[in-house]
């Protein structure tokens, strides 16, 4: 007890010592705004986007008929929209397979063999891209791709140039240069979309006990089996979590396939024009859904084939 | 020593060093372990018995000296290069996978993605041996260890102790030649550790390994051990059987961390030992008598009077000041006495005796 013993409490202490005693009212406290945010601006916004996708467009007056119905999902499901789904989806897939290639070395080393300081700056190296406009560095990647472009001018140094032209043949994922193919712009996702993987994987890593690889070790496990039986068993809900970044994040953009590429649509793209230019919502918002569904199917999947059973 | 030769060697380690940059954390380390014994690695943390245990099981890299498991030299020269240009030498170590040794680790260590029975079985899938021999010795070690039909439990169901259990399990289903222990029951309450402590031993004397123990706690290593050696600032103070250890140690550190004793030097060494280099006496070897009693031909006999009284249950222990300068702990059993007769025997005055013998002469530094 401070202060004079002779006056009453001061009020902030009463406030404390009532909220002290009521657990529930400060919890109540505590949620209250994030909660609030969450229903109005997450949980509303969801529910207002999935009641749209079921209502749908008239042609002919070009007004929103708010009537319940599966029409929108009908257009949705027509080749040509179920073209750009499946383009992006393979797209978002291969994007996330190559981040985690690229992500777990890094990650390893940074949670296993890097000193206090390299670990630091290796750090910063990983986020330092995401302090810089996502825009700039989507159009630096358009000239550092472009057929003037840096990787153009290296191939030719080193006497490669039939190479790249080769990887530029090859149909469907080919183009004029690398930053009108399709090769162009999944070397940008990966760039973009690769600090997303290496931090979870990096967590999932630090938290493997070192003695645990010991035991494999003294139990006579050589470096390769101790990576197949427990380090990478314990790492896949940190792959799991970096591939949720890279594919849901992959699924919803439009800028880099608006800037990268031979212009063919993407699911994010798709929206953009359908609920922009096109003014029809309801596709927009039906086509917002497949990324939800495929994400929650995908998470399914995950748990049922025990990827979350060492958490 | 006599007792043992004609026994193999399973670990022999001589003038090994493990320095980390300025710390030396095992400086010029010599250690013979038999085969099939009991040995217990004593001392304070980081007094380098871990890193010890570690060099043994392969996974810390002596900076120098040789560690042989079974005649097999475990650290090696090999050329150091730089492309194909050999520029010098370096020590290498077998790896852990390559030693017929295995672990129970502090924290036990046990794979959290795996069943209890798959844990045990990971040493022997490892070694392919076939499903239905693999599934047979999981089970018998599992009654070995008292938890049968544990395999498809998870570690998380397990507590403490079983998980203790199931450690040594995983270790024990290899038959290694040599365990290694790793203060494995730090984590376990008084009661179970008793018990673990108890079963260990029994355990040890029915697979008939060579155990290698960790510890700090200086009864469990006289309990348990046919042998202890007594770590302090990654050296070895004194290697012995536990009897030895407590009835003759040779240094101050020894005599003071294995059991508690009065450390003399100076005058008061020279009034009782007739010079002033160091001794100990152990407070139970001290009696406290009647000042007319007659001491016995042999004994040292000093007057004091009790300063300070700490009743224990079982035994007391009395602060005896001496007369003429300097104090001595003596302990008593309560054989007859209440807590509240020895309270009142504070303040009296008392006759201290002793047999000479017990009196252990001590070189090197002290606590």
């Amino acid at each position: 007890m401070t202060g004079d013993a002779s006056s009453r409490p001061s009020w902030w202490r009463r406030v404390a010592i009532y909220l002290y005693q009521r657990p529930n009212l400060s919890l109540v406290l505590l949620l209250a705004l994030p909660l609030l945010w969450l229903a109005v601006f997450y949980l509303g916004a969801l529910v207002s986007l999935l009641i749209q996708s079921f209502f749908k467009l008239d042609g002919f007056t070009g007004r929103i008929v708010r009537q319940f119905g599966l029409e929108t999902y009908q257009q949705l499901f027509t080749a040509a929209n179920m073209d750009v789904v499946y383009r992006t989806v393979i797209m978002a897939a291969v994007v996330s397979v190559a981040c985690a290639v690229l992500a777990f070395p890094l990650a390893y080393f940074m949670a296993r063999y890097a000193s206090y300081r390299v670990r630091g700056i290796l750090y910063l190296a990983v986020l330092i891209p995401l302090w810089s406009s996502y825009l700039v560095r989507v159009y630096t990647w358009k000239i550092i791709l472009a057929q003037e472009g840096i990787i153009t001018w290296f191939f030719n140094v080193l006497g490669l140039k039939p190479v790249l032209d080769a990887l530029l043949a090859i149909p469907l994922i080919g183009g004029s240069s690398l930053s009108f193919s399709f090769i162009g712009m999944f070397l940008v996702f990966v760039y973009i979309w690769l600090p997303y993987m290496v931090l979870p994987i990096n967590a999932a890593l630090e938290r493997v006990p070192k003695s645990l690889i010991e035991a494999s070790s003294d139990l006579g496990g050589r470096p390769n089996y101790t990576f197949w039986r427990v380090i990478l068993p314990l790492t896949v809900p940190g792959i799991i979590a970096g591939s949720i970044f890279t594919f849901s994040l992959t699924l919803g953009d439009y800028i880099i396939p608006s800037v990268i590429g031979n212009s063919s649509f993407f699911i994010g793209r798709a929206v953009f024009a359908q609920q922009g230019t096109a003014g029809n919502i309801p596709l927009a918002a039906a086509f917002t859904v497949v990324p939800m569904v495929i994400m929650g199917v995908y998470l399914v999947v995950a748990k049922r084939l025990g990827a979350f059973d060492a958490l | 020593m006599a007792a043992h030769s004609g026994r193999s060697i399973a670990v022999k380690m001589t003038d090994v060093c493990r320095h980390f940059g300025d710390v030396k954390a095992v400086d010029h380390l010599d250690l013979e372990i038999y085969d099939g014994e009991f040995f217990s690695l004593l001392g304070p943390s980081g007094s380098g018995k871990t890193t010890c245990l570690r060099l043994i099981a392969g996974f810390e890299h002596a900076t120098s000296g040789s560690i042989e498991l079974h005649g097999v030299e475990m650290v090696k020269w090999a050329p150091r290069r730089i492309g194909f240009v050999t520029v010098g030498q370096r020590l290498v170590s077998v790896p852990p996978y390559e030693r017929d040794v295995n672990t129970v680790f502090q924290d036990y260590a046990l794979f959290p993605h795996m069943s209890v029975g798959d844990n045990v079985a990971y040493g022997l899938m490892i070694q392919k041996v076939p499903k239905a021999e693999r599934q047979r010795r999981v089970s018998e070690v599992l009654d070995l260890v008292r938890l049968p039909g544990y395999e498809s439990r998870k570690p998380a169901q397990l507590s403490g102790g079983q998980r203790q259990r199931v450690a040594l399990a995983r270790a024990l289903v290899n038959r290694p030649r040599v365990l290694l222990l790793d203060e494995p029951l730090g984590a376990l309450d008084l009661k179970l550790r008793q018990q673990m402590q108890i079963e260990l031993k029994a355990i040890q004397q029915q697979v008939g390994i060579t155990f290698v123990f960790v510890t700090h706690d200086q009864e469990e290593a006289l309990t348990m051990s046919d042998r202890l050696a007594v770590f302090n600032r990654g050296r070895i103070e004194q290697i012995g059987v536990p009897a030895e250890i407590y009835e003759r140690p040779t240094t101050g550190f020894v005599a003071g961390f294995v059991g508690t004793t009065n450390l003399i030097s100076g005058a008061l060494a020279q009034r009782i030992n007739g010079s002033d280099q160091a001794v100990s006496i152990r407070p139970e070897k001290i009696h406290m008598v009647a000042l007319d009693a007659a001491v016995e031909p042999g004994w040292k006999a000093v007057m004091g009077s009790v300063r300070d009284v700490i009743y224990l249950g079982m035994h007391t222990r009395y602060l005896v000041e001496l007369e003429g300068g300097g104090d001595l702990t003596v302990v008593q059993q309560n054989l007859e006495t209440s807590s509240i007769d020895v309270h009142a025997s504070r303040g009296n005055r008392v006759k201290l005796t002793w047999d000479t013998t017990s009196i252990r002469v001590l070189q090197g530094q002290t606590v």
